[in-house]
């Protein structure tokens, strides 16, 4: 029962936005955030096959990426040595902590752990961006966040001045009623 | 002087436009005087300064153009290689 159909040709310009913000969220640094973005799409091309059509095609690459995250912890930890333990066992909390164990996340903890991604500010704007019109949200885009001058973006899209505040007034009125749904 | 009194939807153009620091001061001073009567252009331009707040963060990024270029020709490249 496929009801979400896979097409990658679309992919880098409907989520690498998405998957950019939820990367450098974890690993903050553009230049790696932009490689495991990258091998996330390479890496859901060869696995195609596997999709099932249960989750939409986003949250497959996002589960794709958070494996792509992990590996590159693991292989940064690898290189400075496997022998060298990194606890800090340290004492600041006076009483609470003691036991290492009670230092460990919950794994079953799941809903916390959803929440917290879903508060995520960039990957907020971005979801609520991926709901606009295409050519809303590419203007948005350009203005608000890359900001690009008015003049450019006429140019580059073939528009007015005038057209373009309209696109812009449209696209912020909806974007503030979801970011009012979503964020707030 | 033209005119001093706005149409509500002049105003949120001038809004919009102050968003981006692209509003002339007189633009602003006939805002600020339509404001003061007009209770639905206060709730919009108070929602839409909230938003550039928002976005204005710098935990919001995005991808440039040119680098999703450059992801979009090396992911082409596997496309290819599938087919």
């Amino acid at each position: 029962m496929a009801e979400h159909i896979i097409n990658p040709n679309d992919w880098i310009k409907l989520y690498s936005d998405y998957l950019f913000n939820y990367t450098i969220t974890r690993v903050s640094d553009r230049e790696i955030a932009q490689d495991l973005v990258q091998e996330t799409f390479l890496a859901g091309l060869k696995s195609m096959a596997n999709f099932k059509g249960e989750a939409s095609e986003r949250t497959w690459l996002i589960a794709i990426l958070k494996r792509k995250i992990i590996d590159h912890y693991r292989k940064i930890n690898s290189n400075k040595g496997k022998a060298e333990v990194r606890m800090s066992y340290n004492s600041d909390t006076e009483t609470e902590g003691d036991w290492l164990e009670e230092r460990v996340a919950d794994p079953y903890d799941k809903t916390a752990e959803d929440t917290i991604e879903n508060t995520e500010l960039g990957v907020a704007i971005h979801d609520c961006l991926g709901k606009l019109p295409e050519k809303q949200a590419n203007v948005f885009k350009m203005k608000t966040l890359l900001n690009y001058e008015t003049e450019a973006i006429c140019n580059e899209l073939n528009i007015t001045a005038s057209n373009l505040w309209v696109i812009i007034h449209r696209a912020r009125t909806a974007m503030a009623s979801c970011m009012e749904e979503n964020w707030f | 002087m033209s005119k001093l009194k706005l149409e509500c939807h002049e105003a949120n153009h001038i809004c919009d436009k102050n968003q981006y620091k692209e509003a002339s001061l007189r633009e602003k001073i006939i805002l600020t005087f339509h404001l003061m009567y007009c209770r639905a252009c206060r709730k919009y331009t108070a929602k839409n300064t909230q938003l550039t707040k928002l976005v204005k963060n710098p935990k919001v990024e995005t991808l440039d153009n040119s680098a999703k270029n450059k992801l979009q020709q090396a992911f082409e490249v596997e496309l290819s290689k599938q087919q």
